[in-house]
C-alpha cells in the first residue's frame, strides 16, 4: 500500500511548496519555553534561596591547568537567568507570529540558562562539581549509547528492536561472569557481544524469518533474558561471587595533552577503553550509514524493501544481519554496567536504559551523532538527579528521580521537531 | 528547502510545463542522429504457467519480442500481464515454461539474475526510494565503490548524467527522489534500468499516474530506446496508447494468450478481443435535467497537520441531475478534497454548504446522515472491512439505529434479508452474504460499496477513482449505476484521472492542479484542452460552464 501512496504523496508535497507554506505554525515552542519561564520565575525569583552564593567547581584536582572555583550571587543570577528566559520566550513568539520556526540552537540556549540558573538555585550555599556533573553524563550515557547505536542499526533496516534492554543485560551479565572466570576483562567484551548477538539471532529469526511482530518478540525477548540473568545470578553467580562475579574492571586511560584540557579533559579523555571504543563507534557508524555501500543497502531495505528487492538486494539477511550486528553492539555496551562502572552483575541492574537508548533513537531522529547527543541529554539528567541529592536540593528527591523520564517523555513528544522513521520501519517483509 | 522550486531549470519539473512541446522537437532531434546501439536481444516466453492455489494466473503463455521492437501486452486488469512480467523478472517463480534470452533458457532466482542477463522493469508503483538521491537510487544494487566500501558517488552522477544526456532527461543526480514529479521519477526508473545496461526493457502500466503529455513524452522516449536497439515490452490496458506506439500487440485475457493484433486494428477491435465481446465503450446518457444547487463549495482549503495546504481556496457548487467530474493528475489534492466534503479532513477553511446547511465541522456522522453517499478511491482500505462478511459490509455506516439495530442489538434478520436483496440487485456474485469482503474480486467489492451507499436516501454522491483497477464489465456497471444515479436527481461528483471516463460520465468537468480548480469546462471538453490544464494551464474561456 505504502508504494501506491508515495507516488501521489510526493507529488503533492512537490506542489504544494508553491500553493502557500504553512496554515498551521506549531506553538509548541514558545509554549514550552513560556512555562519554564515562569516556572524560573516562581523558583529563583520568588522563592529565592536563604543562602547568598553558589559556587561551580570548574576543575578536578588531577588537572593540569586549576581553573579557581567561580562564585556567583544566587539571587542576582536567578533574575538575570529568568529575565534571559522571559526574552527569549517572547522572541520566539514573535517568530511564530512571523510563521518562522525557532532554530534549534535558540532551544540549546535556553536550555542551557535553564540549567545554570537551577543549579544556581538549588545548590546555594553549597558548590556544584560541574566536572564531575559532566563526568558522571557520559559514564550514565555509555550503555543508552551503545544501545542506541544499535537501535539505529536495526531501525533503519526496518526492525523495531524493542529487546535492547534484554541485550544490554546479556551482555552485562556475560562479561561479568566470563572476565571474572578467565580474569581478563577483554574476552568478557567478547562474551558480552556474543551474548548480544545471540539474544538479537533470536529477535532477527522471529521478526524477519516468520514475520512475528517485532514488538512482542522483543518484548517477550526481555522478559526471557531479565528472568533468565536474575536465574542465573540468584542460583549460581551469588553461590560464589569471589570467583564468579569479582570481574576486574578496565582502568582509566589517559590520553596525553588533550586528558589535561580544563573541564573537557577528564570528562572526555580520561575514560575507560570502552568509552573510547564508543567514541570510535559512533563516528564509524555516521560515516558508514550514509557514505558506503553496506549503509546505502541497510537504508534501503529499512525505507522501501520492495524497491531493495527489485534491484537484487536479498532484503531478509541484511535485515537480519543488521539486527544481529545492532545486538553484538548492545551486548557490547551492557559490559559497561559491569567491567566500566560497577564492577560486579547485580539482578536488573540495566534498569530501563534500554528503553531510554529507543527513546534516544527516536529523539535522534534514527540518526547515529543526533542519537548519542539525545543520549547525553538522558544520562545528564539521570546524573543531575545524583548530583543534586549529593550535595543536598531544595526540589524533594522524588520529584528529582522523575527528572530523566520527564526529560523523555517531553523529548519524545516533538518539542524539537517531528522524527520521521524509516518508512517500512516495523513492517515485516513478506514476498507475495 | 532554499527554493520553492529546487529543480525549476530542470525543463521537465511542473513548472516547466510550457516547455513540453519544444523540449519534444529537441527528443525528435537526437533520435534523428544515430543513437548508440545499447544492444540487442531477443527475448521468448514459452509455455508460462503460473499459479495461485486453483487460481490460474498464467495458462501457458507464449511470447516472442524481437530486439528493437515494441511488443505491447494488452489485457484488462486481472487478466494475468503483471504476474507474467513478475515472471519475467525473477520475482516470482513460473509452474511450467521457460524464458530464453537470444535462444538460451534462463533460471532466474530472483530479480537480480534478472537484471544481470539484461532485462530492466519500470514498475507500475515506482520502485525508488524517496529519502533518497537520483543518483543513490540508480547505484543501489550495483554501488560502484572505492576502498572499505565507501560509495563512489562521482561515478554515479556522471552515470545518470551521461543516461540522461543521451535520451534528453534533464535529471539532477542529486535531487531527492520524493521532490520530483511522477514524470520524473519515472525517467528515474528507465535511468535505473539502462545504467544496468538493460536490453529488454518491459514498462507496467507506465501511463496511469501521467499526464496527456507526459504520457506523449513517454511514448517518444520509448521510440527513441526502441530505435536504439532496445526491445520494450509495454503492458498497458488503454487501447490508445497501443494503437499509438506499439509494433505489435500480443492481447491475453484471464490468463491466456488470445492472439496477436496489429497496431491498426480499431480500438473496438481490440477492445472486443481484450474483453471477449463486443464492448460499448460510451456511456448512453440522456441531457441532463439540472435542478437546484444542492452542494455549494464557497472558499475551500485544506491542509495537513504540517501545514501544507492541499487544497486550496476552491469553490464550485453541484445541482441536481449533474455528474460533475473531477479530473487531474493523481495527489493534485482530489483525495483531500473528498475527504473535506465527508468531514474526514480536520483542517478545513471556507465553506460547504449541503441543501443550504453548512456541514463543515459537523462531523462524519451527521454529515453521513445529511445524505452524502460515499465511494472511497481505496476500497479496500477505506470502502470496505475486509474480515467483514458481504452483510456486515452493507450495513457499515447504519449501525447507530433503526431499522438494522433495536436496542442496542443487531437486528441479524433483517441485516441478511437486506444483504440478500442488495446482491441481486447490484448482481454481487460471491457464494454467499456470509463471504468475506476481502476475498471478492475488485469488481464484485466495488459493487457492494455502491450497494451501501445506493440504497440510503442520498442528497449527494461522491464517488473517488470508482473504477480503477476493474474489468470492463464492472466498469460499464459502475458507470451505468452512476448515470441512474444523475437521472434520479442526486448530483454526483466523480473524481478521477481517466479522461476517457471523465469524459464519458461528466456533464462538467472541474480540472484539479496543485490543490486548485484550474477552471469548470463543459463535458465534451476535448482531450487536449483537459491534458493541457491538467499540466496547470488555464483554458481561454475557461469558467463560462461555472
Amino acid at each position: 500500500m505504502s508504494a501506491e501512496t508515495q507516488a501521489p504523496a510526493a507529488e503533492t508535497s512537490n506542489g504544494a511548496v508553491a500553493v502557500a507554506r504553512a496554515a498551521v505554525v506549531s506553538w509548541k515552542a514558545p509554549i514550552a519555553f513560556g512555562v519554564f519561564a515562569l516556572l524560573a520565575l516562581v523558583l529563583f525569583v520568588l522563592n529565592p534561596r536563604a543562602e547568598a552564593e553558589t559556587g561551580f567547581r570548574l576543575s578536578t584536582g588531577r588537572d593540569f591547568i586549576q581553573i579557581p572555583d567561580l562564585i556567583v550571587p544566587a539571587f542576582v543570577t536567578g533574575v538575570i537567568v529568568t529575565i534571559a528566559l522571559f526574552a527569549i520566550a517572547l522572541w520566539s513568539a514573535i517568530l511564530v507570529r512571523q510563521r518562522r520556526k525557532t532554530p534549534l540552537w535558540v532551544v540549546i540556549v535556553f536550555a542551557v540558562l535553564f540549567m545554570v540558573g537551577f543549579l544556581a538555585w538549588a545548590a546555594a550555599g553549597e558548590t556544584v562539581p560541574v566536572p564531575g556533573l559532566l563526568i558522571g553524563t557520559v559514564s550514565l550515557s555509555v550503555p543508552l549509547i551503545f544501545g542506541a547505536m544499535a537501535g539505529v542499526i536495526s531501525e533503519r533496516g526496518g526492525v523495531v528492536n524493542i529487546a535492547i534492554e534484554g541485550q544490554l543485560l546479556s551482555g552485562a551479565f556475560t562479561s561479568a561472569l566470563i572476565a571474572s572466570v578467565t580474569n581478563n576483562p577483554y574476552l568478557g567484551l567478547l562474551g558480552a557481544a556474543i551474548a548480544g548477538l545471540l539474544v538479537s539471532f533470536v529477535l532477527g529469526a522471529f521478526a524477519v524469518k516468520y514475520f512475528v511482530d517485532q514488538i512482542i518478540v522483543g518484548v517477550v525477548l526481555n522478559v526471557l533474558v531479565i528472568g533468565l540473568t536474575s536465574f542465573l545470578y540468584s542460583k549460581v553467580l551469588q553461590a560464589d561471587a569471589a570467583t564468579l562475579n569479582s570481574p576486574e574492571r578496565f582502568a582509566r586511560i589517559d590520553i596525553p595533552v588533550l586528558s589535561g584540557i580544563p573541564i573537557i579533559g577528564p570528562v572526555l579523555f580520561s575514560q575507560t577503553i570502552i568509552v573510547y571504543v564508543m567514541y570510535v563507534a559512533v563516528a564509524v557508524i555516521a560515516f558508514a550509514l550514509f557514505k558506503t555501500r553496506w549503509g546505502l543497502r541497510l537504508r534501503s531495505v529499512g525505507e522501501h524493501p520492495t524497491a531493495a528487492d527489485t534491484v537484487g538486494i536479498n532484503v531478509a539477511a541484511t535485515r537480519f544481519w543488521n539486527v544481529s550486528l545492532g545486538g553484538a553492539i548492545a551486548g557490547f555496551g551492557g559490559a559497561y554496567f559491569t567491567l566500566g562502572s560497577v564492577g560486579a552483575f547485580q539482578k536488573e541492574m540495566t534498569a530501563g536504559m534500554g528503553f531510554i537508548a529507543l527513546a534516544a533513537v527516536i529523539f535522534g531522529k534514527w540518526h547515529p551523532v543526533k542519537a548519542t547527543l539525545a543520549a547525553l541529554l538522558f544520562g545528564f539528567a539521570t546524573n543531575l538527579k545524583n548530583v543534586l541529592g549529593v550535595i543536598g536540593s531544595p526540589v524533594p528527591s522524588e520529584f528529582m528521580l522523575m527528572l530523566p523520564y520527564i526529560v523523555t517523555v517531553f523529548a519524545v513528544a516533538g518539542l524539537v521537531g517531528v522524527s520521521r522513521a524509516p518508512a517500512a520501519d516495523g513492517k515485516p517483509y513478506i514476498k507475495s | 528547502m532554499a527554493s520553492p522550486f529546487p529543480h525549476s531549470r530542470c525543463a521537465c519539473t511542473r513548472s516547466g510545463r510550457r516547455d513540453a512541446a519544444p523540449r519534444l522537437l529537441v527528443n525528435t532531434r537526437t533520435a534523428l542522429l544515430p543513437p548508440p546501439r545499447i544492444g540487442n536481444m531477443k527475448l521468448e516466453l514459452r509455455g508460462i504457467t503460473k499459479r495461485f492455489g486453483a487460481l490460474v494466473a498464467n495458462d501457458h503463455i507464449s511470447l516472442t519480442v524481437e530486439p528493437g521492437e515494441i511488443h505491447c501486452l494488452l489485457g484488462e486488469n486481472g487478466a494475468g500481464k503483471s504476474t507474467l512480467m513478475n515472471v519475467l523478472y525473477g520475482l516470482y517463480q513460473a509452474d511450467e515454461g521457460e524464458v530464453l534470452l537470444d535462444g538460451e533458457v534462463q533460471h532466474f532466482s530472483g530479480p537480480g539474475d534478472a537484471m544481470a542477463a539484461g532485462i530492466g522493469m519500470v514498475h507500475q508503483h515506482f520502485m525508488l526510494i524517496p529519502v533518497f538521491t537520483v543518483a543513490e537510487n540508480v547505484m543501489l544494487g550495483h554501488e560502484a565503490t572505492k576502498t572499505g566500501g565507501v560509495l563512489d558517488l562521482d561515478a554515479a552522477r556522471e552515470q545518470v548524467r551521461e543516461i540522461s544526456a543521451r535520451f534528453g532527461f534533464h535529471v539532477d543526480p542529486d535531487a531527492l527522489v520524493e521532490t520530483l514529479p511522477v514524470g520524473v521519477q519515472q525517467r528515474v526508473e528507465i535511468i535505473k534500468a539502462l545504467s544496468r545496461d538493460a536490453k529488454v526493457l518491459v514498462f507496467d502500466e507506465p501511463t496511469a499516474v501521467l499526464t496527456p503529455q507526459e504520457t506523449d513524452e513517454l511514448m517518444a522516449i520509448m521510440r527513441q530506446l526502441r530505435d536504439a536497439g532496445t526491445s520494450i515490452v509495454f503492458i498497458t490496458h488503454k487501447l490508445r496508447e497501443v494503437r499509438e506506439v506499439a509494433d505489435r500487440i500480443t492481447v491475453i485475457r484471464l490468463g491466456k494468450v488470445v492472439g496477436e493484433a496489429s497496431p491498426e486494428a480499431s480500438t473496438t477491435e481490440l477492445a472486443s478481443m481484450m474483453v471477449g465481446r463486443a464492448v460499448d465503450l460510451s456511456v448512453d446518457k440522456e441531457p441532463p435535467r439540472l435542478g437546484e444547487p444542492v452542494l455549494v463549495v464557497d472558499g475551500l482549503s485544506v491542509a495537513d497537520a504540517t501545514g501544507q495546504v492541499h487544497v486550496d481556496d476552491v469553490s464550485f457548487e453541484v445541482r441536481a441531475g449533474e455528474v460533475l467530474a473531477i479530473a487531474g493528475v493523481q495527489g493534485n489534492g482530489q483525495t483531500e478534497l473528498t475527504e473535506a466534503l465527508l468531514g474526514l479532513q480536520p483542517h478545513v477553511k471556507g465553506s460547504i454548504t449541503l441543501d443550504g446547511r453548512e456541514i463543515v465541522k459537523r462531523g462524519v456522522r451527521k454529515i453521513l446522515d445529511a445524505g452524502v453517499g460515499f465511494v472511497p478511491e481505496d476500497r479496500t482500505e477505506d470502502g470496505l472491512v475486509a474480515e467483514f462478511t458481504i452483510a456486515e459490509n452493507l450495513m457499515l455506516n447504519r449501525s447507530t439505529g433503526e431499522p438494522f439495530v433495536r436496542f442496542g442489538n443487531l437486528q441479524l434478520g433483517f441485516r441478511d434479508d437486506f444483504a440478500r436483496e442488495k446482491t441481486k440487485e447490484f448482481d454481487i456474485r460471491a457464494q454467499g452474504i456470509d463471504s468475506l469482503a476481502g476475498r471478492l474480486s475488485g469488481g464484485n467489492q466495488q459493487k457492494v460499496v455502491l450497494a451501501r451507499e445506493l440504497s440510503r436516501d442520498l442528497r449527494l454522491l461522491v464517488a473517488a477513482q470508482p473504477t480503477r483497477g476493474l474489468d470492463v464489465g464492472s466498469i460499464e456497471f459502475v458507470h451505468s449505476r452512476i448515470i441512474q444515479t444523475r437521472d434520479a436527481g442526486i448530483p454526483v461528483i466523480v473524481v478521477s484521472t481517466e479522461l476517457d471516463e471523465v469524459s464519458a460520465l461528466a456533464d462538467r468537468i472541474a480540472v484539479m492542479y496543485r490543490g486548485k480548480i484550474v477552471g469548470i469546462v463543459p463535458g465534451d471538453t476535448p482531450r487536449e484542452v483537459l491534458g493541457l490544464m491538467m499540466a496547470g494551464e488555464t483554458p481561454a474561456g475557461a469558467g463560462e460552464a461555472a
